[in-house]
């Protein structure tokens, strides 16, 4: 499995190549490996019924550390959706893109990267390898909505989705952590087999419902799904209907076995998933753009499938999955052909469009097709699928089972609503409109559609197919009752209250459509100010402010200010450590060696000469004195290696002093200035002479801290020729503590990197006063920067 | 550098200097010039860089190493940058042909190819493998993997000093020049 996820990154990196020669190429070469991927999990079809397919890599066993993946019936679904449809909507992303297409070549090799990222998410059976392809596909999105980045919307649409999935993401990582350790175990399998329990695990599952509920769009966060629309159709239809947004529904569908039966995991997505079901299904009624009326659609039956998994109990399972699976057949067709419709007549907005049907009959049969297995009418997947959730809650009843029945009714008849207006708002003839012209659809458009839809036909007219499967995920959950044991999805279940909440959805959901002004009325009655994307908007605004507001108090562009900041810092946490656990080391003699003298007077006097140094040159000749004699004492002591490290260093701090000084006036006290007030001074004294007597403190009772006895010391120096080395202090740089030191010349690159970015991009700014601002680099400047 | 050095040996400028590196170059025409210290960087310059290398090597054995090196070798630019002034500056970067930046990133790339190298032979990061070979004039030698490690500090180190030459040193002189325009 690892292998087929890798081959997808693999070849997304290499596709750039192929899109030189041509960019359709590229997409016919993309389409393979998802295709491949589907003949894959079916033929592991037997395998999967048969309870599943395991595998794990140990990738660092020493941290425990593995990639755990799993084949089950929810992954083998996700893969006909992740793989199947991904195939169709690359072979259609070929005719979609024009041959020349500057984005075209970028969205192949994201394309596939993403479906290999989300292969690697729907297989994950270890949280952190989840976690690590769920990130992946955040990014994936974040590229792919913001495409070239030349339009305003797309940038705005990809920071958003980036910023709501990310931050859901992070959380969910910290859930995940918790969620972990207290099982003791990351392998997903074995958690919902032994589920923990305790106040860290319900913090842990709420974590983690922030990522799903973020990822999978729902209220509140749900605004950034429409905002994505602003990314090329196909994009949509792969990433923003038919399977990264499922990310959130795999997550709760994995969990919902070990946890649907704790108030804190269902409680939150039921209640949020009907809310969203029902904003979701709202919002798409007055939506004139086709494509965000489909992603209102989108974002209520991401609702209306958190519910069903949620909610747990073996019905709702078997909807559920048929549901995850029915959602993906119609939705990516009706995404294409929304992308068809914009493509053939340059439009996608329902008061332009008129009598396309009589000019395009063969898309309107395919519509009808999706739309109508959106809208749950019987003989199409849709229809198996919300049967079997109306049966769900009126089988448990109670309460609950009739609240959530009744909103599901509410959100079905809404769902038809939407249904019925895509329908109406893409090929109906409407007064007062000029019928619309257009040329006929390309064969490699309607094809990859026609397959989609007619799959979702074929698995609803033949319902033991996606039964086997739903069975086999439900399975997880015990039956309490001879109906739910025997409960299979089926056409004709015989007159029932389920067939009957069917009925009066498609009814409900037509009358909706026919009052549609006064619906629209009650929509603009409606509006209110909390608005879900001001509230986002706000959000981020109010963050900006904030840094804003620290950067202004923190940045005071003042050196004595960072310098009080910082040595108050030192003293207040190292300082206080110090204070609580500090030990003056016993038996500290005065005095090690005679030679110490000498070289401590020069220290001392240097010390006491800086603080009368009026130039600055003088100041910095006075800190070298003080750093040459303390390289004197290490020798003194016998640190031949400490030694000639501070003398370089010591030098090589001077020098750049001496350049820096050029730029600063050379005395420290400005004649033309006010001197400064007593009591400042009296402040800046204090703190110095604090932190001073701190460093002094630190140096001694540090130096006595040990945690290990002296003999380790020892032991480092008998290993020391064991590394080829006959200096110790080389084998502790380069062997024991060779990290460190990978660490430290990291941070050395770091420095020096921002040291010349700093010099050289000021010098830039006050070249260019006229407008120019910071970040607006010339080629000269750019060519500069890098040396 | 305007003369002829391929000129046939005469008796009439056969004192004529013949070591380029000891030429100052373009002569800058500056009135605080100090000739003996620019002599003397000169002089110094290859001198300083072999025992650079030296200090890198003998790390292993005595006081020294990757950074020792890398700093006494970065101080000699320093030097040389001190004596010759902007115009030396300017050619420290074109005479080593190599950018400070990209000599940075070199050294760091070494150092943690060296780290991971082990990985592709089943051992845990950055451990090290020793080889002993018995050279005939040298004696016992001890090759051990992590000079690699060294000489990426090394390498680094160099391309610190010189990017500081290069922000600090030569971007502020010419600040100073233009503000003096």
């Amino acid at each position: 499995m690892l292998a087929l996820v890798l081959a997808h990154l693999v070849l997304a990196a290499a596709l750039p190549l192929v899109a030189r020669r041509s960019t359709r190429a590229a997409f016919g070469v993309a389409a393979v490996l998802p295709a491949v991927t589907l003949v894959w999990g079916l033929v592991n079809l037997p395998a999967v019924l048969g309870g599943g397919l395991s595998e794990t890599v140990a990738w660092a066993p020493s941290l425990h550390l593995e990639l755990a993946f799993r084949l089950d019936a929810l992954g083998l679904v996700m893969i006909v959706l992740v793989g199947g449809l991904g195939a169709l909507i690359l072979a259609y992303s070929a005719w979609y893109f024009g041959r020349d297409s500057r984005d075209a070549p970028r969205s192949a090799a994201l394309l596939l990267a993403f479906a290999g990222a989300m292969l690697g998410l729907v297989l994950a059976d270890d949280l952190l390898t989840l976690y690590v392809f769920w990130e992946l596909t955040s990014i994936a999105s974040f590229l792919l909505v913001g495409q070239g980045g030349l339009h305003r919307a797309n940038r705005r649409a990809a920071v958003q989705a980036l910023l709501v999935t990310v931050f859901g993401g992070l959380s969910m990582l910290l859930g995940l952590v918790f969620l972990g350790e207290s099982a003791g175990t990351y392998r997903i399998s074995e958690i919902v087999a032994d589920p923990p329990s305790g106040g860290v695990v319900t913090a842990a599952l709420i974590l983690i419902l922030l990522g799903a509920l973020t990822k999978s769009a729902q209220f509140p966060f749900h605004p950034w799904l429409p905002a994505a629309m602003a990314a090329p159709t196909p994009v949509s239809a792969y990433l923003h209907a038919a399977s990264m947004v499922k990310a959130g529904i795999v997550l709760v569908a994995r969990l919902s076995p070990g946890f649907a039966d704790r108030a804190g995991w269902w409680i939150p997505i039921v209640v949020l998933g009907l809310v969203t079901m029902l904003i979701g299904g709202w919002r798409a009624q007055q939506e004139t753009d086709l494509k965000r009326l489909l992603a209102f659609g989108t974002v209520s039956q991401l609702g209306f499938l958190m519910v069903l998994f949620g909610a747990g109990g073996r019905i709702g399972e078997i909807a559920a999955l048929t549901m995850l699976l029915a959602h993906g057949l119609f939705k990516a067709p009706l995404f294409m052909v929304v992308g068809i419709v914009d493509k053939i007549t340059g439009t996608r907005d329902v008061t332009k469009l008129s009598g396309l049907g009589r000019a395009q009959p063969a898309l309107v049969v395919v519509s009808v097709l999706a739309a109508a297995s959106m809208a749950g009418v019987p003989l199409l997947l849709g229809f198996l699928g919300k049967e079997a959730a109306f049966e769900a809650f009126l089988h448990t009843g109670g309460v609950r089972g009739w609240l959530v029945g009744l909103g599901l009714l509410v959100g079905s008849v809404l769902t038809v609503g939407y249904s019925v207006r895509f329908l109406w708002g893409a090929f109906a003839t409407k007064p007062g409109a000029r019928p619309v012209d257009a040329q006929r659809p390309a064969a490699g458009l309607t094809i990859p559609t026609w397959i989609a839809a007619v799959a979702g036909l074929a698995l609803g007219t033949v319902p033991p197919a996606a039964d086997a499967l739903a069975q086999r995920y439900a399975a997880a959950y015990p039956a309490t009752d001879p109906v739910e044991s025997g409960y299979h999805l089926a056409i004709w279940h015989g007159l029932s209250l389920p067939l009957a909440f069917s009925a009066i959805a498609l009814a409900g959901g037509f009358l909706l459509h026919a009052q549609r002004e006064r619906v629209q009325a009650v929509h603009a009655a409606l509006h209110s100010p909390l608005s879900a994307q001001r509230g986002y908007e706000k959000v981020v605004a109010g963050l900006e402010r904030l840094a804003v507001l620290v950067t202004g108090r923190v940045q005071a562009g003042s050196l004595p200010v960072y310098l009080v900041v910082l040595l108050l810092t030192v003293l207040a946490v190292p300082g206080t450590a110090l204070l609580v656990g500090g030990q003056w080391p016993a038996g500290q003699a005065l005095i090690g060696s005679p030679m110490q003298i000498p070289l401590a007077v020069v220290v001392v006097v240097a010390a006491l000469a800086l603080l009368r140094a009026h130039r600055r040159f003088t100041a910095v000749l006075l800190v070298g004195a003080v750093g040459y004699a303390i390289g004197g004492l290490f020798v003194v002591d016998g640190a031949p290696d400490l030694a000639l490290a501070q003398f370089l260093v010591e030098t090589l701090s001077l020098v750049a002093f001496v350049f820096v000084l050029r730029r600063l006036p050379a005395h420290f006290d400005n004649p033309d200035a006010p001197r400064p007030r007593r009591s400042v001074q009296v402040r800046k004294g204090i703190v110095a002479v604090a932190a001073g007597v701190f460093v002094a403190v630190a140096a001694v009772v540090l130096s006595g801290a040990r945690q290990e006895p002296p003999s380790v010391s020892r032991d480092l120096v008998a290993l020391a020729p064991e590394t080829g080395a006959d200096n110790v202090i080389a084998a502790i740089l380069v062997d024991f503590r060779a990290l460190d030191t990978v660490g430290e010349i990291t941070v050395l690159l770091i420095a020096a990197t921002g040291t010349a970015s700093l010099a050289l991009a000021t010098r830039f700014d006050r070249k260019q006063p006229e407008g120019k601002r910071s970040g607006s680099g010339t080629p000269d400047h750019e060519e500069e920067v890098r040396g | 550098m305007s003369t002829d050095h391929h000129r046939t040996p005469s008796w009439d400028d056969w004192d004529y200097p013949e070591g380029e590196w000891m030429l100052s170059g373009e002569c800058p025409v500056r009135t605080n010039r100090t000739l003996m210290l620019e002599m003397a960087a000169r002089v110094l310059f290859p001198t300083v860089l072999v025992f650079s290398v030296y200090l890198l090597i003998v790390g292993h054995y005595a006081p020294g190493g990757g950074f020792s090196g890398g700093l006494v070798a970065g101080l000699a630019f320093v030097l040389r940058y001190i004596a010759g002034g902007d115009a030396e500056g300017a050619a420290i970067g074109s005479r080593i042909r190599l950018r400070p930046p990209l000599l940075v990133g070199i050294g760091l790339l070494l150092a943690v190819l060296a780290a991971f190298a082990p990985v592709a032979f089943g051992n845990p990061v950055l451990s090290s493998a020793m080889l002993s070979v018995d050279v005939p004039v040298l004696g016992h030698v001890d090759l051990v993997s992590s000079l690699i490690l060294d000489v990426g500090v090394y390498l680094l180190i160099i391309g610190v000093v010189l990017d500081l030459l290069r922000s600090l040193g030569s971007a502020i002189e010419r600040d100073e020049r233009e503000a003096r325009r």
